[in-house]
């Protein structure tokens, strides 16, 4: 078998091409993996919350209040936990201690016994940022502090919100608060941090009852958009046309 | 025209510059729109989104916790807990084992009764978790897990 010069230098460029290529270059990534690194627009990140699921355990807040570092004691928190006793009367008893982060213990609601002969409905409901597709806080921030992602994400820019408070009276869903020790406008970014990485929410993590969950409704194949596309869901609020992005199953018509 | 009409318009012509002056040095560089975005939801300083896509991740998951404590995951897959991350009363993870490197366990009782007290609500499935109608009759002094494995809760094997 003859071997030219050239053909001995070209094999030995090949196999050396060959045995730099590392392994990982064959690591399957999941198309969500995918889409997070190529930053592709054809995302639009939408929340189901089932209503029914849920049991007040209070550890999605837990869990939002310390992965976003939000001050653990002061009532404030991106998302929170309501809980909705309607009596046989028609009287309805609302409420959500500490957003919910220590779960509810206490079948007494405001110091009020609640006599469960008399519950005709009990039943929470998780809260969170709806990402509305034409948000009104957006609107009325003067300084364009706060803005939409391509992906449907609203988010506040920490150095340029000057801390005026408009976002927060504008938002119908009393989403928004201040943060008292930034002094800026403070929101639920559903974790952009762990979903631009191919990761669930905190609060979708935590939740041991899959009450929550997060799907991109420009993918048909997404279990969140075959379920909000096939099945009966409701959103908060509709009348205000903000178009609000959280699906709720299971919504009872006492919930506002 | 007359000198009275002139001299109030320099003035706004001056203040008009010294506006655009001062807002050239204030105004971040990378302020605008994203291609494919709009003014109306999407004008903002761009960096923005990477310093939010940069924040640091805390809760890293159970198959995290799984690299190095194995034998403890398994254990708790195989009883009704397996439901619960691991960081729920473990703490976030964070940079664990480096940073911290202890986690500071949650073994209170207010941890166990978040799901384990009996609220009667029929139409939530709170009403089907085994709990407690009155958590203060059942050693109320000690703690849940001083007798109840939380990674294997089973009465019999108690």
């Amino acid at each position: 078998m003859s071997c030219s010069r050239r053909d001995l230098l070209k094999n030995t460029f090949k196999t050396t091409l060959a045995a730099a290529l590392p392994l990982s270059a064959f690591k399957m990534l999941s198309p969500a993996e995918v889409k997070a690194y190529t930053g592709d627009s054809s995302i639009r990140w939408v929340f189901l919350v089932d209503t029914r699921k849920c049991v007040g355990c209070g550890l999605c807040v837990k869990a939002c209040k310390n992965e976003n570092e939000i001050p653990y004691d002061p009532p404030i928190s991106r998302t929170w936990v309501e809980r909705y006793v309607l009596m046989k009367n028609g009287r309805a008893h609302i409420d959500s201690p500490m957003a919910g982060r220590d779960g509810f213990t206490d079948s007494k609601i405001r110091e009020n016994e609640i006599p469960a002969d008399q519950i005709s409905k009990g039943f929470f409901v998780p809260k969170l940022c709806n990402q509305c597709s034409k948000p009104t806080c957006v609107q009325v921030c003067p300084v364009g502090a706060t803005y939409q992602t391509l992906d449907g994400i609203i988010l506040v820019d920490r150095t340029w919100c000057i801390g005026c408070g408009y976002c927060i009276m504008a938002c119908p869903y009393g989403m928004r608060f201040f943060h008292p020790v930034l002094k800026v406008a403070e929101k639920c970014t559903f974790c952009y941090h762990r979903i631009k990485k191919g990761m669930k929410t905190a609060c979708v993590q935590n939740c041991p009852f899959g009450a929550r969950r997060i799907g991109n409704m420009k993918n048909p194949n997404d279990p969140v958009t075959k379920i909000i596309m096939n099945e009966r869901v409701a959103v908060l609020k509709d009348e205000y046309g903000t178009k609000p992005q959280v699906y709720y199953i299971g919504l009872d018509t006492n919930v506002r | 025209m007359k000198n009275h009409v002139l001299r109030p318009l320099w003035v706004v012509l001056a203040a008009i510059a010294l506006h655009l002056l001062v807002r050239q040095f204030i105004v971040p560089a990378d302020f605008g729109v994203e291609k494919g975005g709009n003014f109306t939801y999407n004008f903002h300083r761009l960096s923005a989104t990477d310093e939010w896509r940069d924040f640091k991740v805390k809760y890293r998951g159970r198959e995290y916790c799984q690299e190095c404590h194995e034998e403890n995951v398994e254990s708790v897959l195989q009883s009704p807990h397996a439901v619960i991350q691991c960081e729920n009363c473990h703490g976030p993870a964070i940079d664990h084992p480096d940073n911290p490197e202890a986690l500071a366990i949650d073994t209170s009782r207010a941890q166990c009764l978040r799901c384990h007290t009996y609220l009667p609500y029929p139409t939530s499935q709170r009403s089907e978790i085994p709990g407690f109608d009155e958590p203060e009759d059942h050693n109320p002094d000690e703690n849940c897990v001083d007798c109840h494995n939380p990674h294997n809760p089973d009465l019999e094997n108690m």
